[in-house]
This record gives structure tokens, sequence and C-alpha cells, in this order.
């Protein structure tokens, strides 16, 4: 099962996901993903501290929004990854992709730096 | 040929038989009143005779109304007694006629003859005799209607006290005079009245057959009366009683009289009450359509519909409609009687009422499954009956039924709602049941056709020269993966090996897997160099792969005559090397991205393609995430690690026995667990 929240924090938007990403529970990933990107939000934040599992099917979800982040120039952070969960990103090469950071102190930093 | 004798064969025996046996006794009669007349002395004996020949006529005639009307299964009862009437009809045309035309000829000379009034006499014996005897056969019928073992016993013992009671005649005796007759008489007649209690069959009929019963048993009544008076009453004084000779005559006119005349009152005294049992009976059958189980193709609200109807006409509802909770916002309405505008302002009066009574022990605590009955002052409606609807447990919607009187529904109304309700709810909750079982069926089809499209996909062989050695192997998951293998001679020296893994599981897996080997297949005879079969790879997956979808490859060729190996990597899982030079196994660590993730040109900046040289004895071990990613009881993988120690400890076997050892300690550290995910291994080894 997993757990997805939305919050606005400053100057983006906080999702935190929490739990398994597997087949069942990736349709409520991309409903919460989905409504983030179709927010006014211009920095997005996605906290993996207690994301404990991810299958192709999140990954796939995470893949899908590539192109929209990149089109309406979106600032999309993914932090707090485990080092399983992490090492799946960079085995599948989504880590170059998208922006992957450790912490979020991190992901703040990179959104303020812009 | 033997003859088998049937039932008509009897019927006609029987028939046959009583006539002759009739003709004879009219015959014997006859010439005895002659005989008599002509003051001829006659043989004692001779009166015997003709009352022995009257004794089998009976006997005969039992015999053939028994298989006539007793063996007809028909259980219409006003039909058995409009039988009855038919026959008593007849005979009393009869005898009435005779009876006209006996007083008409009686100052000629004609009606001095003696033996023409025994003639006619005979004639009306006869066909009072047979009205007796098909009216005691159908009486029979009424009386054993849903009988029990003990009034079968006790029938059975009236019958044949009535039987051998046709032989009595042989005492002589005459019941005005013997006390034994009387005796006799009055013990049989008293085991007829209380026979004559068993009148079950009249609460079957409906209003209308009633009416018409009673008019033909009135009219039967009178026939017996009439036939009773034609017998005992000499027609030249009427103020005397002839002789009763006849005990069996005499006990059966008895009993058929009492018979009719207590069926008449009952079924008269049954006719104001004659609706309850219909609605009775009407109950029983909606309860019975109730439980039916819904048929295929049907829907559920053919179930909620005959629930409604069975409860309004079993408390006379004006009335009523059922809400269905679904998921959307508004409940579904099936609604009886009544517009949804007048729903809608009939709940709003309910919310408003104030005299509303939860129907329940005053013990339980107030809840939704609370049956409610509410009175409201200005509607038409003036009480209401609210039902909850309970399915597997929860409330699947509730019945309001409505009545214009006050108080109109009471406690017995209230429990067979009850039981329709309870039984709508088993038949709601099996639909959904097999619903759901069908659906499982669905997916397991679904689940097996993918599995076999995977097994047909995979390679019998693998292309190999004398140079290497290669060795698959897979194990198919429950749920059906995408692991995919397979090899393509670029030339005669040249070979390609992939492996790949399509995203997500099931019949789409399949699909994809199926398109990744159609391309595989056809890029591969171009013969191009690794990072030109990825771009195209990855543009021709582009088009065909779902939005989510993705597929990771592993692409190697192999040059036996150079002796070299180019790989790249897209998305897959790492491929393990073993060099044994150096004696040790590492993991290549080259960048890639999975197919179908960046479907546009900016692909090509991210594949890596590596060269390197292989020697003799060193293994590439190929394999899919089902391996890595394996989880033990305990949560824990199987992890990259692991492999690379086993491929270490096992360098010196041949792919065959390093594939069987791998995957013999996977098994070992995953314990009894089902797999989820398929076990895919390629074993290359250098020779």
């Amino acid at each position: 099962m997993i757990e997805v929240n939305q919050t606005t924090e400053n100057n983006y938007l906080l999702i935190t996901v929490e739990g398994e990403a597997d087949a069942s529970s990736s349709i409520e990933l991309d409903k919460q993903i989905r409504e983030a990107m179709d927010s006014d939000a211009k920095s997005i934040l996605v906290d993996c501290t207690n994301l404990n599992y991810i299958s192709s099917a999140g990954l796939g979800v995470f893949m899908s929004y590539i192109g929209e982040v990149n089109d309406k120039a979106i600032t999309f952070i993914i932090f707090g990854l485990s080092e399983k969960v992490a090492k799946v990103f960079s085995i599948l090469g989504l880590d170059q992709l998208l922006t992957i950071k450790n912490t979020k102190e991190d992901a703040q930093a990179e959104i303020n730096g812009l | 040929m033997k003859l088998k004798p049937t039932p008509k064969f009897y019927l006609r025996t029987a028939l046959a038989v009583g006539t002759l046996l009739w003709l004879a006794k009219t015959l014997l009669d006859v010439t005895l009143s002659i005989a008599e007349a002509s003051g001829l002395e006659m043989e004692s004996g001779s009166e015997n005779l003709s009352k022995t020949l009257e004794a089998f006529f009976f006997i005969a005639f039992l015999i053939y109304y028994r298989l006539r009307i007793d063996k007809a299964e028909s259980n219409n009862f006003v039909d058995l007694i409009w039988r009855v009437f038919a026959i008593g009809l007849v005979t009393t045309i009869t005898a009435l006629i005779i009876d006209l035309f006996t007083s008409s000829i009686a100052d000629t000379k004609l009606g001095e003859l003696p033996y023409l009034a025994k003639f006619l006499f005979n004639i009306n014996e006869l066909l009072i005799s047979l009205f007796l005897i098909s009216t005691f056969i159908v009486w029979k019928k009424l009386i054993l209607y849903q009988k029990s073992k003990r009034l079968l016993i006790w029938w059975n013992i009236f019958e044949l006290t009535l039987v051998a009671s046709i032989f009595f005649y042989l005492t002589g005796l005459i019941l005005q005079e013997s006390l034994i007759f009387q005796i006799l008489y009055g013990v049989m007649t008293i085991m007829g009245l209380l026979l004559s209690a068993n009148l079950k069959w009249v609460a079957y009929l409906n209003f209308k057959q009633k009416w018409k019963s009673i008019l033909l048993v009135l009219l039967i009544t009178i026939y017996l009366f009439y036939f009773f008076i034609t017998v005992y009453i000499e027609p030249a004084d009427d103020q005397t009683f002839a002789n009763i000779g006849s005990l069996f005559v005499v006990s059966l006119f008895t009993f058929l009289m009492f018979y009719s005349l207590f069926s008449l009152l009952v079924i008269l005294f049954n006719l104001p009450t004659s609706s309850v049992f219909e609605k009775k009976m009407e109950e029983a059958i909606n309860f019975q359509r109730l439980s039916q189980s819904i048929q295929q193709g049907e829907n559920e609200h053919q179930i909620f519909d005959v629930l409604l109807n069975s409860a309004m006409s079993a408390v006379y509802a004006d009335a009523g409609w059922i809400e269905i909770l679904r998921d959307t916002e508004e409940p579904e309405l099936r609604s009886r009687n009544i517009s949804r505008a007048n729903i809608s302002k009939v709940r709003a009066q309910i919310a408003q009422s104030k005299s509303k009574s939860v129907l329940k022990s005053p013990l339980e605590k107030a809840s939704d499954r609370d049956r409610v009955l509410v009175t409201l002052r200005k509607s038409n409606f003036k009480s209401v009956l609210i039902i909850p609807i309970e399915v597997k447990g929860e409330i699947s919607g509730y019945m309001y039924l409505l009545n214009e009187l006050t108080d109109g529904f009471n406690k017995e109304m209230i429990n067979i709602i009850n039981t329709f309700v309870s039984q709508a709810s088993i038949s709601v909750e099996n639909f959904r049941l097999m619903g759901e079982a069908l659906e499982n069926e669905r997916y397991k089809e679904e689940l097996n056709i993918a599995k076999s499209v995977q097994r047909a996909l995979l390679p019998d062989t693998l292309e190999h020269d004398d140079r290497f050695e290669i060795h698959g192997f897979t194990q198919a998951a429950q749920e059906v993966g995408g692991d995919y293998y397979d090899t393509f001679r670029l030339g005669e020296h040249k070979f390609a090996v992939v492996i790949g893994d399509v995203s997500g599981k099931g019949t789409s897996a399949a699909f994809h897997m199926s398109q990744m080997k159609g391309i595989f297949q056809s890029l591969a005879q171009l013969n191009l160099p690794a990072k030109d079969f990825l771009i195209n790879a990855n543009t021709a997956l582009s088009n065909c792969l779902e939005k989510t979808s993705f597929i990771t490859l592993s692409y190697f060729i192999i040059d036996t005559e150079k002796r070299t190996l180019e790989f790249s990597r897209a998305g897959h899982c790492p491929t393990l090397y073993y060099s044994k030079k150096e004696n040790a196994s590492k993991f290549f660590q080259n960048k890639g991205l999975g197919l179908g993730i960046l479907r546009n040109d900016r692909y090509a900046n991210f594949v890596e393609v590596n060269q390197m040289e292989f020697e003799k004895g060193d293994i590439l071990v190929l394999y899919t995430d089902g391996i890595s990613e394996a989880a033990n009881s305990e949560s824990e993988e199987f992890g990259y690690e692991r492999l690379q120690n086993l491929l270490d400890q096992n360098s010196h076997y041949d792919p065959v026995m390093i594939q069987k050892v791998c995957i013999s300690k996977l098994y070992e550290f995953c314990g009894n667990k089902d797999l989820d995910d398929d076990y895919t291994m390629v074993v290359i080894k250098f020779n």
C-alpha cells in the first residue's frame, strides 16, 4: 500500500510518498503527481524517505512525467531515496533524466540556487 | 406372444364383467317376477343368486371406478366433483323419466306387467349404484388428499369393512329387525363420520372454485337424498320404508351424505377466510421466486424488483421504492406507484417527522440497520415502513413501503417483509459472488494466455560456435513477468546475444515482449553496431509501448574470430563478468537508459558502448532483476554480491552447471516462497 500527501511549503509543492509503489498503488501515485502537475507549482519536491519499494509500475509513473516536466520547465526533485531504491533508479538510468538529491536540504538548495 | 395386462385391459374387463353381471341379474329378476306372477314355485336359492350377482356387480364396478378415477393423477377437485355431478345428473334424469313413465302407464295394461316394473327398477338400481360407487371413489380421493399414514390405515379399514359388508346379505338380516345389523350399521356410520373430518382439499380452492363447488356439492346432496327415497320408499306407499337388506348400500348412502353435507358447510364457512389462504400461497410463491438464483445475463435489478413487488402485495402497500446504494452519489431507485418527485417529497417529510418508531428490542443499540415505522400527517401516505437491505454484512440499500392508512403495517406483515428481505439479500450476495468468481476465471485465463505467449517467444536453441558455450534458463513466476533472451547469428563468427526485461506483468508484458522479439529479430539482421541497434530499437519501441512501460535490455555482439565482446546496457541489471586471468568476477559499470523512457532523438546521448577482449575460461552471466531482487522471508534480497561470490566459486564449471548451482542457491535462499517475478539466467563461457 502507498500513502501520498501533498502540501505547499515556502516556494514549492512537497509530495510525500510512503510505503510501496507497486502495480496497484501506482494509480494513486499517478493521481497525486497529476494533481501536482496541474497546479501552478513551479517546483515540486518528492520526499521518498519512507518509500520502501518501487516496482517497474512505480518507475513508469515517474518516467511518464519526464517530458512534461521538461516542457513546462518545472523543477522536479526527488530526494531521500533509500540505497536500495536509489540503485533501482540508477540502474534504469532515470537518475540521468530526473533530478535526484540525497536530502531535503540539498533539494531546497537546488531550488533556491536557481 | 404373451398379452401383457395393461391398466386399460383391466378397466375394460371390469366394465364388461360388471355389465354382464347386471344383465344377468336383471334377467334373473325379470324371470323371477314373471314366475312369481305365474304362480310358479322357484327355488329359495334364486333370491340369493340374484343378490350374489348384485354383490359381484358392486365389486366389479368398484374396481372399474377405482381404476378410472382413483388412478387418474388429476387433483383438480372441481373437476372431480363435476364428474360426480354429471353422473348424478344422468341418473336423476333417468330416474325422473322412469318415474314419469311409470306413473303415466300406471293405469294401463302395460303398467301391470310385473317384469316391466322390475326391469325399470333394475335400471334405476344400476345407475344409482354407479353413482354411489363413483361418488365414493371421488370422496375417497378428497379425503385422502394430503393423507397421513394413520389416516390411510383408518381409511383402508373402513373401505375393507364396506367391501366386506357387500356380502352381509348372505345373513338375510334386515336393518329394522336385526340388532347386529343395527350395531354394524352404527359402527360403520361412526367410522364414516370420523373420516369425513378430512376436508383439507377445501383450503386449496380459490374463491371462484369454492362457489362452483358449493353449487355442485349442494346438487349432489340433493341427488343423494332423492335416490335414497327412490330406493327405500316404495313408489306405491310414500310413507313406509322398504326393508333395508343391504348393509353396503345403506352405509354407503349414509357416509356419502354426511361427507357431502360436511363439505358443503365447510366450503361455505371458509369463504370469508379464503383470501387469507390465497395470500399465504402467493407469499410462498414470491419467496420461492426471490430465492431462485439469478441466471447469467440477468442483473441485480430483477431481484430488487421482485422484492419490491412481493413486499408490496404481501402488506397491501399502496406504493413503495427501493434505494440501492452504489458508488455514485445518488442511489439507484426502483419504484412502484410513485413518481420520483413524490419520492423526494415523502423523504423530506420523513426527515421532518417526529413520530418514528424503531422496531427492535429495547436492549440493542440504534444503528442504520433498524427497521423504522414512520407516521406522516400531512402526506397522502400516512404510514411508512423503512427496511434496510443488507448484503454481506453491509447496508446495500433501503426499501420504503407506503400506505395511505395510518397504522398500515402490523407485526405479521413486518415479519413477512423481513423474510423477503433476507432472502433477497442472499440472492444478491450470490449474484455478486458469482460475478467475482467469473472475473477471477477471466483473469486466470488471461494469465494463462500471457504465460504461453511468453514461453513461445523464448528460443529453443541458442546460436553459438565452438568458441563459446551458452546456456539459458528461465523459470516463470505465477504472475507472468516479461523476461526475454535471444541470440542471432550476425555472420560466420559474429553473434548477437540479448537479454531483456519488460516492465509490468500479465498480458501487456507478454505483448511488449513479443514486440521486442520482433524488433530484435528484424534489427539484428542489419548487423548493426550495438549503439545503432539500441537507438533504432528505442525508436521502434517508442511507437509500440504504453505510456508508462519501458524495456530494459543488454545487448552483446560476440566476435569469435577477433575474440571481442561489444556490449551496451540499456537500463538492464549490470552484467557479471568473470575473468579467468584475474580469477575474479565483476559487474560491468556502464551507463545506460532503458528503452522507451526517452522517446526522441535525445536517447542517442545516453547510449554507452564498451568493447573488450575475452580470454579462454572467461564467463559472462546475464540475468534479470527477478534474481537480484528475490527476497526471502525476512525481506532480505539475494542481491549482487551473492551472485558474484557464486560465480567466483563455480567458475570452473560449464555454463549448465553454473546456472544450476546459482539457481539452487537462489531457491535455498528464498525458502518456500512463491516466485513473484521470473528467474532468468544466460551463462556464456568462452573456450
